[in-house]
């Protein structure tokens, strides 16, 4: 892994550079009014901050199309800021109202909305691969070019669903993106004690297919290597995985304190995402002190905005409860009636 | 009407609906070549075209989980998933994922998924491949479980659940395959949540479900004979359940008995039992009984396996200790 950002900008303008930081700083400042939130007040929701990971969810939505889709895992705020669902939206969901994602009955971690593009995925690691496979199934038999981005963690590659779904994917030449994100821990087990590789990558051989391995701290290497097996996916060469390495700099959840060394916490925090990409822009002229400060204070606008909304919006009420489980059906007596 | 067989019901409804709506595809292992183990899809493959009926690898988490995908974005897939037993290996597609995907998008996805699994004791194929597991999935809410016992009712119930826009997981006794019976030609549906009163009767109800039903039909032809009148109700969809049916019934009757193949604890009898003294305890004349299997795994052996299912007798000895 090199030290360095990447200077590899290829067909990106200034603007898509700018777009990248911004989406890259939103994601920060948000999960960051989130650990403020839950500490001063306490939240509904069990906070997965991707401080640290932002540039995985950034650089690989930015090399999709509007009509492509995504499965977040687990700790993907920087997709659904960067797929376009508001912060007010998502702040809402933190916080449970009736505003936010699926009227406040789901986590809005896990939120799916399909006109953006995004699946929804449940609590169970690991359980999105399928889902993704059916994504991909369901552009091959329209015969669209869209492709799916299944992301997923390095213990979830240990499930059998990730074997299952990565073997179905490729004996159908599938348009889906499987894009690990190794952090290196699930929960508190080091990958050293979940598997015996160095690399998930590997395991794409086993499938007949590419496996690339990526600095997921790089947002440049990680939009790259996106558009790439995008790029392939659309062409009926099938499925690609992609294994970026980066570090949770927060614990599982906000719930779980976690003993990690303060030497490993510092060697990560030097190759911050954000850090890195800033100096690049400076180094590079894309980014002065100015613009910097501009775009700080509009997301800090932004989040202040939406937590505002997000308090002020109430919870669901009691009628919700029924709600949303079967199509043409109501529910009388907490019984399932047909129409 | 024309004559066919369960099996050849199950397949008219299927070319029906497939070639009626482009979007529908079928998905399972063994389908192009075989059509399924029971051969219910044979010849389909003549038809239709590896995009629309598709063979799928022993990866039944994924096919599945794979099907909750497309549906959700806009197909209508069909999984034949062989072996009711292997609903298991694809749990978490269905409980955590198929029913609940409309609630987690907040009401704006839909999920129009079958699941078709063949079910029940009686080939001697030991306890992992003849079980009978509907209990469990109607103790998760967002799915509907169908269960059709006759010809007819499966080419409308098949019909009308490849169109529903909600998960279905759609069971077929596997001896029910040969049997034969008048079928409506084209255009067939019925509604999930409607019972059917298969025998009108006035001295006891009997709810039974697939291959039970005809066995509770021939007990009450013997019953009749010796002077007692059953009514035999088939719920044909266990979620949604068509109480009212079952309700009326017990009014006219006060007395229900419920017969099914699966065993007993837990199961969808216990169910039905306990709506009735919840809602229909003033009718009862009698305790309310069941013939199940007992609580055991399913014997490979036949003589063991054959003690082992549900028969016609224990239906007769029950109504005969009810109504004295």
């Amino acid at each position: 892994m090199s030290e360095n950002q990447s200077d590899m900008i290829g067909n990106l303008t200034r603007e898509d550079l700018i777009q990248l930081y911004r989406n890259m700083i939103e994601t920060r400042f948000f999960e960051e009014m989130v650990s403020s939130l839950n500490i001063q007040k306490g939240i509904p929701e069990t906070a997965h901050l991707c401080i640290g990971q932002e540039a995985i969810g950034v650089g690989a939505c930015y090399a999709l199309q509007k009509d492509d889709y995504v499965v977040p895992a687990l700790r993907d705020r920087s997709i659904f800021l960067s797929r376009g669902v508001s912060a007010a939206i998502l702040m809402a969901g933190v916080l449970a109202k009736v505003t936010g994602p699926a009227k406040g009955k789901w986590p809005a971690h896990h939120m799916g909305d399909l006109e953006k593009g995004i699946m929804a995925a449940s609590l169970v690691i690991g359980s999105q691969f399928p889902l993704a496979v059916g994504a991909g199934l369901a552009f091959s038999q329209k015969g669209t070019d869209q492709v799916c981005v299944c992301f997923f963690g390095d213990g979830a590659s240990n499930r059998g669903d990730f074997h299952e779904s990565l073997n179905l994917a490729a004996i159908l030449q599938l348009p889906v993106i499987f894009l690990c994100e190794n952090n290196f821990y699930a929960i508190d087990t080091p990958t050293s004690k979940s598997m015996l590789i160095e690399d998930i990558a590997v395991r794409a051989e086993s499938y007949g297919i590419p496996g690339m391995i990526i600095d997921g701290n790089d947002v440049l290497a990680v939009y790259h290597a996106v558009d790439q097996a995008a790029v392939r996916a659309r062409a009926g060469e099938g499925p690609t995985l992609l294994e970026c390495k980066t570090y949770r700099m927060r614990p599982h959840t906000e719930r779980l304190q976690e003993d990690r060394s303060e030497e490993e916490l510092e060697y990560w925090s030097g190759k911050c995402p954000i850090k890195r990409f800033t100096e690049f822009l400076y180094d590079h002229d894309y980014l002065d002190d100015n613009l910097e400060k501009k775009i700080k204070i509009e997301t800090d606008g932004m989040i202040e905005e939406a937590v505002r909304f997000a308090e002020d919006s109430p919870y669901p009420g009691a009628e919700e409860l029924f709600e949303d489980i079967c199509a043409d059906s109501e529910y009388r007596e907490g019984w399932l009636c047909m129409k | 009407m024309h004559e066919m067989t369960y099996r050849e019901a199950v397949q008219e409804a299927l070319i029906e609906e497939m070639q009626r709506d482009p979007t529908v595809f079928m998905l399972g292992e063994n389908l192009r070549l075989r059509g399924g183990v029971y051969q219910v899809a044979k010849g389909l493959a003549d038809q239709f075209d590896e995009s629309r009926i598709l063979d799928m690898p022993i990866s039944e988490s994924a096919f599945v989980g794979a099907a909750v995908g497309a549906a959700i974005l806009g197909t209508r897939p069909i999984v034949d998933l062989m072996f009711s037993d292997f609903l298991p290996l694809a749990m978490d597609q269905i409980v955590n994922h198929a029913s609940k995907m409309r609630y987690m998008y907040g009401g704006k996805a839909s999920v129009p998924l079958v699941i078709r699994a063949f079910f029940g004791a009686g080939t001697s194929l030991g306890c992992s491949h003849s079980q009978s597991l509907e209990a469990w999935l109607i103790h998760c809410p967002g799915l509907k479980v169908v269960m059709p016992s006759t010809p007819a009712d499966v080419k409308g119930l098949l019909k009308a659940s490849i169109r529903d826009n909600d998960p279905i997981v759609f069971l077929e006794h596997r001896l029910l395959y040969s049997l034969k019976g008048d079928v409506p030609e084209g255009e067939y549906l019925i509604s999930l949540g409607s019972a059917d009163v298969k025998r009108e009767g006035t001295d006891i109800t009997i709810v039974a479900t697939a291959y039970m039903v005809h066995k509770a039909l021939d007990a009450a032809d013997i019953l009749e004979q010796q002077g007692i009148d059953v009514e035999i109700i088939d719920p044909r969809s266990l979620m949604p359940l068509d109480w009212d049916t079952i309700f009326h019934s017990i009014q006219k009757t006060g007395r229900l008995l419920i017969a099914h193949e699966a065993c007993k604890t837990g199961g969808f009898g216990a169910e039905i039992a306990a709506i009735a003294s919840e809602k229909a305890f003033g009718y009862l004349d009698a305790p309310v009984k069941r013939v199940c299997a007992p609580d055991v795994p399913v014997p490979f052996s036949p003589p063991l396996e054959q003690l082992y299912i549900p028969t016609k007798d224990d239906i007769i000895a029950a109504v005969r200790e009810m109504v004295s």
